[in-house]
């Protein structure tokens, strides 16, 4: 494996990014709502808002769906203190898999569809890296930024969460147990799961928005589990985060693998 | 001459569309070959073939010795390819450009600096080195793209259309650093183009390909006595020729043909052996002789010869 023209291609990708304000600027944006604005302003209405006026009836019926270990905590908590925890750490926890989701396809759109539409990918193909290291540092360059963003923004978000509820909480209170998984093991396999589809969707697709259109409809099942968390439908626990990620890293490996079996040079020069 | 490329029987279909038919071709080692054909002639699908960049449907060929099929790798690391379109990184700076397809060629870290540098010099682009591609001009464009396809030092060198849409400053330059590769380094050059002038001024030998079939491969010289049986000699005598003269030749066996062209009479003849005859019955006749020159027909020429007979046979 030559590795030396595997991190070539990853770092040009990457230096390629970061001129495009089109590709970098979601990557940026949707973290920062998702992980810091929104939990903050949740967090803060319960600072700025009086217990009464927060919606306490709805919290009470879900706190009474909740399996004991996220409702237990709450027991000795105040009605503020509770919306807190409940709003920061449970609540919007699935919307963070939009993050390495989103920064997985996207990065996989452009590295592979946009290198077609730019007609560059034709001299790459030249050059005598083989089919399998083109793959491979095609995942391996929309895959990493995606772990790293994820963690970092999680880590950002951290931060923020605990400084918008710290007068009201007075501890640190965010994360609980169920981030780890959720940003370690269940977030990599989203990303997989979306760089694996996006690169599928991309030797096909004949520009970036294209790809970009196709991977977007993956954001749906996130939604849902989303809505079934606020809905106390189910909870989102370790154990199910566990299997949910082993789940996402079947099917993410599943796709890489088929795309790297269908991944030929010879293939893809002749749709350029 | 040690051949380069050998192909046999090479073929390539896209659906029901036949982009190379049965290609039979030979290369030598440090010649420049010219690959002529109208565009969708099946050129650079050729090129595609030949580099194991696209799997041929039937056929074989060797490149460097290597069987394309299974040793793309091998073959595209000692070949450099300009594409019809300068796939260039447009983000990136011309420096970055090439340091990164050094990295991919596998140049000696250590070097890959100094080369990158040398070519920037070399191909007129130092000053602009570190501005972004997509600030560059057609032309600076095309040299960039050629110093790339040059970066690893490859013995077989693959340009499409390389002097297209350049202006005649920045298309002489690339001219003669084909020279220069072919003739100062030994390098193989095949040259793809519809330029039939630059053809003739840069190729050893010439192949002509449509609807992705070789229609005829050798010199120029070869494939003009392949195509004409008759031989055309510009001869001055520093004015129109007496009637004596045109008398003589009327009656001389082996000419076929006398006119008139710009001050000169040029006589169609069977063959070169007719050629002192005719000096010598010119003479005889009175008329005096300054030069004799036989007319060799453009590339230009052969090339619509070629493509109005169709199959030719040519002197492969």
């Amino acid at each position: 494996m030559n590795w030396r023209a595997i991190r070539a291609i990853i770092r040009k990708d990457l230096k390629q990014v970061m001129q495009n304000k089109m590709v970098w600027l979601p990557m940026i944006l949707v973290p920062a709502i998702i992980l810091i604005i929104v939990p903050v302003a949740m967090v803060a209405m319960a600072t700025f808002v009086p217990a009464e006026e927060l919606d306490v009836e709805d919290l009470g019926s879900l706190t009474q769906l909740m399996p004991a270990f996220m409702s237990d905590p709450l027991n000795d908590l105040s009605l503020a203190q509770q919306f807190v925890v409940l709003a920061s750490n449970y609540m919007f926890a699935p919307m963070f898999l939009i993050v390495p989701l989103m920064v997985a396809s996207i990065l996989a759109a452009d590295s592979v569809a946009g290198e077609k539409e730019r007609r560059t990918l034709e001299a790459l193909l030249y050059t005598p890296i083989t089919d399998t290291e083109l793959f491979l540092s095609k995942v391996l360059a929309a895959f990493l930024p995606a772990l790293v963003i994820g963690v970092a923004s999680f880590a950002i978000s951290a931060i923020a969460i605990n400084l918008a509820g710290y007068q009201i909480m007075g501890r640190i209170f965010f994360p609980v147990v169920t981030w780890w998984p959720l940003v370690f093991w269940l977030g990599p396999a989203v990303s997989m799961v979306g760089l694996g589809a996006t690169v599928l969707i991309s030797s096909k697709a004949k520009t970036f928005m294209q790809a970009q259109q196709f991977s977007g409809v993956l954001v749906l099942p996130i939604v849902f589990l989303m809505m079934a968390q606020i809905s106390g439908l189910f909870f989102l626990g370790v154990g199910l985060i566990l299997a949910l990620g082993l789940l996402m890293w079947l099917i993410g490996l599943g796709l890489v693998w088929v795309g790297a079996k269908t991944f030929a040079r010879g293939e893809i020069i002749a749709r350029i | 001459m040690q051949a380069v490329i050998v192909a046999e029987g090479l073929t390539r279909h896209f659906g029901d569309h036949l982009a190379v038919n049965q290609l039979n071709l030979q290369v030598a080692s440090g010649e420049v070959f010219g690959f002529l054909g109208p565009n969708g002639a099946g050129k650079t699908t050729t090129v595609r073939l030949l580099n194991g960049v696209l799997s041929a449907g039937g056929g074989s060929a060797r490149v460097l010795g290597h069987d394309v099929a299974t040793d793309g790798p091998e073959i595209r690391r000692h070949t450099g390819v300009l594409t019809e379109t300068p796939s260039l990184y447009e983000a990136l700076t011309a420096r970055e450009n090439l340091l990164f397809f050094g990295d991919l060629y596998g140049l000696p870290e250590s070097e890959l600096p100094r080369r990158a540098d040398a070519l920037l010099e070399e191909f007129g682009l130092a000053d602009r080195a570190d501005d972004r591609v997509g600030t560059y001009s057609k032309g600076m464009h095309q040299r960039l793209a050629i110093a790339r396809a040059l970066l690893h030092s490859p013995e077989l060198i693959f340009l499409d259309e390389p002097t297209s849409g350049l202006d005649p400053a920045a298309a002489r330059m690339v001219r003669d650093t084909i020279q220069k590769l072919s003739q100062a380094e030994g390098r193989t050059v095949f040259l793809c183009t519809h330029n039939l002038a630059e053809a003739q001024a840069l190729c050893s030998r010439v192949g002509v390909i449509d609807h992705g079939v070789l229609q005829a491969v050798g010199t120029p010289q070869e494939l003009a006595s392949s195509l004409w049986h008759e031989l055309s000699v510009e001869i001055d005598l520093h004015g129109e020729p007496s009637a004596a003269v045109r008398e003589t030749l009327s009656r001389l066996p082996g000419v076929s043909g006398q006119s008139l062209e710009k001050g000169k009479l040029v006589l169609t003849l069977a063959s070169e052996e007719a050629i002192p005859t005719v000096v010598a019955a010119i003479a005889s006749a009175g008329g005096r002789i300054f030069s004799v020159l036989p007319r060799e027909h453009t590339l230009e020429e052969i090339y619509f010869r070629i493509q109005g007979n169709g199959e030719t046979g040519g002197a492969a």
